[in-house]
């Protein structure tokens, strides 16, 4: 955007109809209103998801799995089929859609308490098999919906609504890595992590979208790609204080970069 | 085509389900559920169907859940405490408005509540069918499959180890029939970039964009199903000889055959017994047993369990006849449901003294 189109000139008819969020956002997204807070990186990393899907012309052919957190609000607005599955559960209900539907392209949209929590089973179990399918993991280290809980991916010290004083080892117990966990098995092909923080992290994230995408497209088997997200609401912080939290609270633990390349 | 065979039920519901067009199953294996699971896995390759090992019974219905979404008619099944942990699944599949077939190979008839009342969370119920034995199971899956497709809902077939594990000679389904024609409300990614994809939710549509997720509207939506699926399944049940009975005695089920049986000899022997057999659990044929028993002086239900269909009886009664519980759980030491007191001798004492 350029600066004539930010700072419009009251005093005569502007020239061209001044640009609303709708102009901005990808295709596959009918509705850029959202629900979500301000500050929130989930609707980044679904805009890096559905951006790659248009990009690899993969639209007529894709369906998302959405588990129960935020993002679930978000589903209304795409323009790609979407199956809305219980909290925990995406991934078997994916792999229900990709047995039938061979040829299709199906992925799945959880949180970490939705995926490392209540379902990790399902996705351990679904990369163990090397079902061909994308998992996107949107890791904030909290419940977000529910307001800000701790985790299973919360990470030592870092305080939630349930770890007052800060995660303790001793009393919580340790966070667990989920990409990291998912590399080791062996129908895991592709496995990468990434964040929404800072724009470069944005291009990473929509690079490593893309090779699991393809990974699957090539009949390559279980693709994860994990996305950390600001959650400055349930993190208790200002909105834009949301990505330095993220950089010196998740991203020192949760390593950013491809854990698994085909 | 079908020919004459001697198969065991499990075997024969498999073989009636992919005549039905089932191409998709999950499972985890328990008794007495078991075999039904080995017999998809042995059959559905064979019409290019998928059977799934699910690594549990959470697994084995979000399988089916996300197969079914796609138009293909799925099925998954399982016993007691894994349709336990399908029941949060089961809502929300009948509030997505989803056609499945889950079969229910129950330890007993302690399950019944669970079976009808809606097993989950929320305000729902979907269609039971209760076969009474293998001839009979091979029809009602044919129907449940039918019923789900028609009404879009979880249909469930309750079963036992005795329908599961008995062998008896049924005209065995070709499995090789035509699978129905996929839906137009299924998904298969087409229209994606269409400006309106299709979603399918137990929240509902969602697409009015900034609306977001309507529940209320959605919720409404899903209770006048319910009734509409309540007043329009047809209700099947099995009277016999109550014209003139003095007393009706009410079972489901192959238990149902044993009183079906009892009361059959009690006849040749004199006795005015008649039996009503409810064969669709729900909806419960109320109209119909309440017609069956108008002329006795009163009801006895027979029950593998503490007494959970005698409810339903009372209820479509209401007092018109009293309504006497003479079964109970009866259990041999294996603990999969087989009865010792399920004979026809013992029932038949506890008939004769509840006669009026
Ligand atoms: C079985 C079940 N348990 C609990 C909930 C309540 N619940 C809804 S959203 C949510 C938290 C979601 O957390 P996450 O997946 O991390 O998504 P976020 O909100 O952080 O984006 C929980 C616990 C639920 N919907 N279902
Ligand atoms: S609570 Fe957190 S995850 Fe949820 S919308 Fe707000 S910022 Fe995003
Ligand atoms: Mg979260």
């Amino acid at each position: 955007m350029s600066a004539d189109q930010i700072y419009i000139s009251t005093d005569k008819p502007p020239a061209e109809p001044a640009a609303l969020v709708d102009d901005f956002a990808p295709s596959l997204i009918t509705q850029a209103n959202h629900h979500l807070c301000p500050g929130c990186g989930e609707p980044i990393a679904i805009r890096a998801a559905v951006e790659a899907i248009e990009e690899l012309a993969l639209a007529d052919r894709a369906i998302a799995v959405f588990g129960i957190g935020c993002y679930t609000a978000f589903a209304p607005n795409l323009d790609v089929e979407v199956v809305q599955a219980l909290h925990g559960r995406a991934p078997s209900v994916a792999t229900g859609i990709k047995r039938m539907l061979p040829d299709g392209f199906v992925m799945t949209v959880q949180g970490d308490g939705d995926m490392v929590n209540e379902g990790l089973q399902e996705v351990l179990h679904a990369a163990a098999r090397g079902e061909n399918i994308t998992c996107l993991l949107l890791n904030n280290g909290v419940f977000g919906e529910t307001g800000g809980q701790m985790t299973t991916t919360t990470t030592l010290g870092q305080r939630t609504k349930t770890s007052i004083e800060g995660r303790d080892p001793h009393q919580h117990g340790h966070p667990i890595l989920l990409s990291d966990l998912i590399a080791t098995l062996d129908g895991a092909a592709y496995v990468a992590r990434c964040a929404v923080n800072n724009a470069g992290n944005v291009a990473r994230t929509k690079r490593y979208i893309t090779r699991a995408y393809e990974s699957q497209m090539a009949g390559g088997g279980f693709s994860l790609v994990e996305i950390l997200t600001m959650c400055p609401t349930g993190w208790f912080v200002d909105t834009l204080e949301g990505p330095d939290y993220l950089q010196d609270t998740l991203a020192p633990v949760h390593n950013i970069g491809e854990l698994k390349t085909p | 085509m079908s020919d004459r065979a001697l198969l065991e039920g499990s075997e024969a519901v498999a073989r009636a389900a992919l005549a039905a067009g089932c191409r998709f199953f999950a499972g985890y294996p328990m008794t007495p559920f078991t075999e039904l699971l080995e017999h998809m896995a042995a059959l559905l390759p064979e019409v290019d169907g998928v059977c799934m090992n699910a690594e549990s019974e959470l697994e084995a219905v979000g399988m089916a859940w996300g197969a079914a979404t796609t138009g293909h008619l799925a099925a998954t099944g399982s016993t007691g405490q894994g349709l336990s942990l399908m029941q949060e699944s089961l809502s929300e599949i009948t509030n997505a408005r989803l056609p499945l077939v889950v079969f229910n190979m129950a330890r007993g008839q302690g399950d019944y509540f669970q079976a009808t009342r809606g097993g989950g969370h929320g305000d729902y119920r979907h269609i039971v069918l209760a076969p009474m034995d293998v001839p009979e199971a091979v029809e009602l899956t044919r129907l449940a499959f039918e019923l789900a497709n028609q009404w879009r809902t979880p249909v469930m077939v309750l079963g036992d180890y005795y329908l599961a594990h008995t062998y008896q000679a049924v005209s065995a389904p070709s499995i090789s029939g035509p699978a129905p024609e996929v839906p137009d409300w299924a998904l298969n990614g087409s229209s994606g970039g269409s400006g309106s994809a299709k979603v399918i939710s137990p929240l509902g549509s969602g697409v009015e964009g900034e609306e977001g997720f309507d529940m209320g509207a959605h919720y409404a939506a899903c209770a006048a199903h319910i009734q509409e699926m309540s007043a329009g399944v047809e209700p099947l049940v099995d009277i016999g000889f109550c014209d003139d009975a003095d007393l009706v005695v009410a079972a489901y089920g192959s238990v149902g055959k044993f009183v079906r049986y009892a009361c059959l000899r009690l006849r040749d022997a004199g006795h005015r017994v008649g039996y009503v057999r409810p064969i669709t659990l729900w909806p419960f044929p109320s109209e119909k047993v309440q017609e069956a028993v108008s002329g006795s002086a009163r009801v006895a239900v027979y029950e593998q369990n503490m007494g959970q269909m005698v409810d339903d009886v009372r209820l479509a009664t209401l007092g018109a006849v009293p309504v006497e519980f003479i079964g109970g759980p009866s259990w041999d030491h294996s603990g999969f449901g087989i009865g010792p007191d399920i004979t026809v001798p013992d029932i038949s004492k506890r008939i004769l003294k509840a006669m009026p």
